[in-house]
């Protein structure tokens, strides 16, 4: 026929471009993070099939497109030439219904396969309950015989284990996302969700994020997993356990201002001392507002710094300060930090 | 601005008359008295109620600030004249007789009333949407400026939060969404034959609802609290807790969607009942088609998008508890009901572009769309399969997991029909006689720059993906391959199309050409890099990020810069075409549908007498195929092709015949 030169043109043209392209996004882009669950594994894999799939059908329509410009565009003498009347071809249409049809479904068969593996209920499940509230994260590791949760700003897990998350909103809609791990999950206000990982033998430090729209301080919830091996993590089981103790000889203001900017607790994500070196611009510069206010009044900074004080700073929306360091700093820490505020706005 | 060449008796304008008459007469002059009259009605109401229930304080500014936003725009719009003729019609009165003053420009006032030409409403749209378009975008920019490098740049955390989410409402309620609705308005009605919508006076509300929610909209940004932040989705419990800017967003969206309702509604009626003869639904133009298609999406959908927004209103207003947790709510709830439209939206979103597209790219490469009735059914079982779809805007809120899989497979399968377009697209190419003008050439971007989001979209159908992906940049990409490298890019194809028809003057190539490239390549560098941002962990909706997105950002934020300064090429050439241009033939692309076939632009009245269609839209190629003919055969077309038939076959108004121009 005579378009067989060029579709074996096209066809040659085709195969290059997605040659190249599937080197470039398989080979040479970097889309992903490390991989440090059986999930992310699994979810890399699925993207790979998705990229090996669409590559041909992109390259294939620009193909098209520019081999049409190129052979079919109108030349000088024939602005008043039409194309021939084709008005369809049943075979082809059928074709490319049934073809991407079909390919569709088995994408939809595998993605389900991957989706019932990755959820699958394991043995042995170590089980965190993941607190999110305008603007932080906290974890609390329930524990056996009766003794009182674990809690902790951030998240501490062993290689190798299966995790099983539940996951509160104390507010409003925020979505629990460890981009490590592939997963995520809404913190939902009035129910629990949850979501299982299996980790695997690597450890590291990786991003815990929040992906919903949760108010003014949604670009600063952030937090970091931690993964351990196993010893390491005993030894962090058991001291998060205990109470912490100051140095010999620290005073108290200088345990304070390394609480301050201690990721753990995360005060630096919102607010600015320049004394301690923190940059967050999200709540009140606390040197300026608390100067010579509260300076004398650690009740009043107590009651600040746990969220239970109703004093707003002119400007800011009220009940932002998180209500929870009441329950995860211990008396002597909080002390500390109130007698670091009470030094920095003397 | 355009020109009438019938005309009836001199119209009734408010300037003429004493100032008593003017301040009676519908117009401006009266909005300056019934507009505050109206905000003082909705005082008394919310005050005088709180005083007789003995509620305080009596004297709130919110709760009046919340009934204003609904009730003073009634005023401007009974001011402006809107209801007029239905109020005296409801008032047992005589009805004025119809002097069709109130139809047709002839200066630039004429767009600024209530006037019931479908053409001038059009054109209303048009330049309304492209306004808010510029708005939107300039919003834009200030999000790219924020985002360059990390760290806070020049503004807070709640400013960023209020320039997403009014950036992304404007641009979806107030631009993509009625622009296509302008553009069909002036050319459908053209399209089948018919001398203006089926109902003009509705037509004309319509348009005006829409400068209301845009004000609503931008005016938020006064409110005490600032604008609304809660990005366009306004999820509930945030949205029910933030300040008052919130309700200008809920209520600017009720106004939005009234219009587009309405609108639907007058399409729906129009096509059903006022094709011209000979026009079966298998001879409409796939233009006509995709509107059908859009208005049956609008008219099912849209009522779903105003009930979320009332529910959140009442829980804001009146302490309602629809979404309140604590205390017997639903939260997820505001998502199945906001999402059973937006899902559907972005179809209404997407639909007419497809019709534009078929237009545009069968008239230039001067072939039958490949494969007509697939593409007609394959419109509708986009509509069908649109609303089958939304939960997988939930994979990841904590919705009964066992939805996530029909759901899945729903959305892969409207890949199906989708791609039967493309692909069908592709093969009308195929051994046609290309143009590549700057109407093409945003057709075949369009053709990639789809495909990719559509590719996206499958994968974001896959529910481990969209479980790492929600809520990212990733999202972010795929929202903008989709709606700027396709519905606006369909948008400037139809513009630049249809302006030769609407302006009566021909723009200019060069700048097209140009503004094409710099969009193109602006586009693709801005929006590209963000899937990659979104995969490595990049949340969307955020002010500031972690420092190892830094590089990737900045070179977002400099192409985004690039792709805005395109818009004022764009700008520059329709204002100075429109102004002074060359005048354009009535047919200056030798199509064969019916709006081709009259002046441009067309006459007040479109037609002098109604067109019969005889055969098919798209039948290039054939010798002697004519699609309608006129009565009035004034000069003979004259074969105007070697390769088969022109247009119609008669006499029009304008100068339809001498050289085609391309």
């Amino acid at each position: 026929m005579r378009d067989r030169r060029l579709i074996l043109q096209m066809v040659a043209f085709f195969l290059v471009g997605t040659a190249v392209l599937l080197f470039i996004v398989l080979d040479v882009v970097h889309w992903f993070p490390p991989a440090v669950t059986t999930q992310a594994k699994n979810v890399d894999r699925l993207y790979d099939v998705m990229l090996i799939v669409s590559v041909p059908i992109f390259v294939g329509v620009v193909t098209v497109i520019l081999f049409s410009v190129w052979k079919f565009h109108m030349r000088p003498g024939q602005e008043n030439l039409d194309g021939p009347p084709i008005h369809g071809n049943t075979r082809l249409e059928v074709v490319w219904t049934a073809v991407p049809a079909l390919l569709l479904m088995s994408l939809c068969i595998y993605a389900f396969t991957v989706l019932q593996t990755d959820e699958k209920k394991q043995p042995n499940e170590m089980i965190v309950d993941v607190t999110g509230q305008q603007f932080t994260w906290t974890f609390s590791y329930p524990q056996p015989n009766g003794k009182p949760p674990i809690k902790a700003f951030e998240l501490y897990l062993p290689t190798n284990a299966h995790v099983y998350f539940r996951i509160h909103s104390k507010d409003v809609i925020h979505s629990f996302w460890i981009p490590a791990f592939r997963l995520q999950e809404d913190a939902v206000p009035g129910i629990t969700t949850s979501y299982r990982a299996t980790l695997t033998s690597t450890t590291g430090t990786y991003p815990i994020v929040c992906a919903v729209l949760c108010g003014l301080g949604h670009t600063a919830m952030r937090s970091d997993v931690h993964i351990l091996a196993p010893a390491q993590f005993a030894a962090w089981e058991k001291q998060a356990g205990a109470p912490v103790a100051a140095t010999p000889g620290e005073s108290p203001a200088s345990l304070g201002k390394q609480l301050f900017t201690s990721s753990t607790l995360g005060c630096g994500g919102c607010h600015t001392i320049a004394d301690a070196g923190t940059t967050g611009t999200i709540g009140p510069r606390l040197a300026q507002v608390l100067k010579g206010r509260f300076h004398k009044a650690p009740f009043i900074l107590r009651q600040i710094v746990t969220g239970g004080s109703s004093y707003v700073v002119p400007g800011y929306p009220a009940n932002v300060m998180p209500k929870t360091f009441g329950s995860v700093l211990t008396p002597t820490e909080l002390s500390a930090l109130v007698a670091y505020l009470q030094k920095v706005s003397k | 601005m355009s020109t009438t060449v019938l005309q009836q008796q001199p119209p009734t304008r408010p300037q003429q008359g004493s100032l008593g008459a003017r301040l009676r007469a519908p117009g401006w002059y009266r909005v300056l008295w019934t507009t505050p009259l109206s905000f003082g009605f909705c005082f008394a109401l919310v005050t005088g109620i709180r005083a007789i229930s003995v509620y305080h304080p009596v004297l709130d500014p919110t709760a009046i600030c919340t009934v204003s936003l609904m009730g003073v725009p009634f005023g401007f719009l009974i001011g402006l004249g809107a209801f007029d003729y239905w109020f005296y019609w409801a008032a047992g009165r005589p009805t004025r007789p119809e002097d069709h003053s109130g139809h047709g420009a002839q200066s630039w006032r004429d767009y600024f009333r209530v006037n019931t030409d479908h053409k001038v409403i059009g054109i209303q749209y048009v330049v309304n949407s492209f306004f808010f378009f510029f708005i939107g975008g300039l919003l834009a920019m200030l999000m790219r400026a924020q985002l360059a490098s990390p760290g806070s740049q020049f503004m807070s955390a709640n400013s960023y939060n209020e320039l997403f989410s009014v950036h992304a409402s404007l641009l979806i309620f107030l631009f993509v969404i009625p622009v296509f609705a302008g553009l069909a308005n002036f050319v459908l009605p053209l399209m089948i034959g018919a001398p203006d919508m089926a109902f003009p006076r509705l037509n004309a509300l319509s348009f005006w609802l829409l400068p209301i929610a845009g004000v609503l909209m931008v005016s938020s940004f006064l409110a005490p609290g600032g604008a609304f932040n809660t990005g366009w989705t306004a999820y509930a419990p945030l949205s029910t807790d933030v300040p008052l800017g919130q309700t200008f967003f809920t209520i600017a969206v009720q106004f939005a969607g009234a219009s587009s309702i309405a609108t639907a509604l007058n399409f729906l009626v129009t096509i059903i009942t006022m094709r011209a003869p000979g026009m079966s639904f298998f001879r409409m133009p796939l233009l006509v088609w995709a509107n059908f298609s859009t208005s049956l999406l609008v008219v099912i959908a849209t009522p779903f998008i105003a009930a979320s927004q009332f529910l959140v209103l009442l829980d804001r207003a009146l302490n309602f508890h629809f979404f309140d947790a604590g205390a017997g709510g639903n939260v997820i709830m505001y998502q199945h009901i906001f999402w059973f439209y937006s899902h559907p939206a972005v179809y209404i979103m997407m639909l007419p572009g497809f019709g534009i597209v078929s237009e545009v790219l069968s008239v230039k490469a001067r072939k039958p769309i490949f494969g007509y009735r697939m593409m007609a059914f394959s419109l509708l079982a986009i509509v069908v399969l649109g609303f089958t779809v939304w939960a997988h805007h939930m994979f990841t809120s904590g919705m009964q997991a066992w939805i996530r899989i029909p759901m899945m497979i729903t959305t892969a399968i409207i890949a199906v029909p989708t791609g039967i377009k493309i692909f069908s697209w592709l093969a009308t190419l195929w051994r046609g006689v290309l143009r590549v003008d700057t109407p093409m050439l945003f057709v075949y971007g369009f053709l990639a720059m789809f495909t990719l989001g559509g590719i996206s979209g499958v994968m974001l159908a896959m529910i481990p993906i969209d479980i790492h992906v929600s809520g990212t940049y990733f999202i972010v990409a795929h929202i903008h391959y989709v709606l700027f490298g396709g519905s606006l890019f369909t948008i400037f194809a139809g513009v630049y199309y249809w302006f030769p028809k609407m302006t009566g003057r021909m723009y200019d190539e060069t700048l097209g050409k140009i503004h094409f490239w710099l969009t193109f390549i602006g586009f693709n560098l801005t929006f590209g890099p963000m899937h990659i941002l979104g995969l490595e962990g990049m949340p969307r909706r955020v002010a500031d990020y972690a420092a190892q997105f830094a590089g990737l950002n900045m070179f977002i934020s400099i192409a985004s810069f690039g792709l805005g300064l395109s818009t004022f090429v764009f700008i520059y050439n329709m204002v100075s075409s429109w102004r002074g241009g060359p005048r354009a033939v009535s047919n200056p692309w030798r199509s064969m549908t019916l709006e081709w076939q009259v002046s441009s632009p067309p006459p007040v009245f479109n037609f002098d007498a109604i067109p019969t269609v005889v055969g098919g839209p798209y039948e290039y190629g054939v010798e002697g195929a004519v699609h309608g003919i006129f009565q009035k055969p004034a000069v003979e077309a004259g074969h105007v092709g070697g390769g088969g038939g022109g247009g119609g076959a008669g006499g029009d108004l304008g100068s339809a015949h001498g050289p085609s121009r391309e």
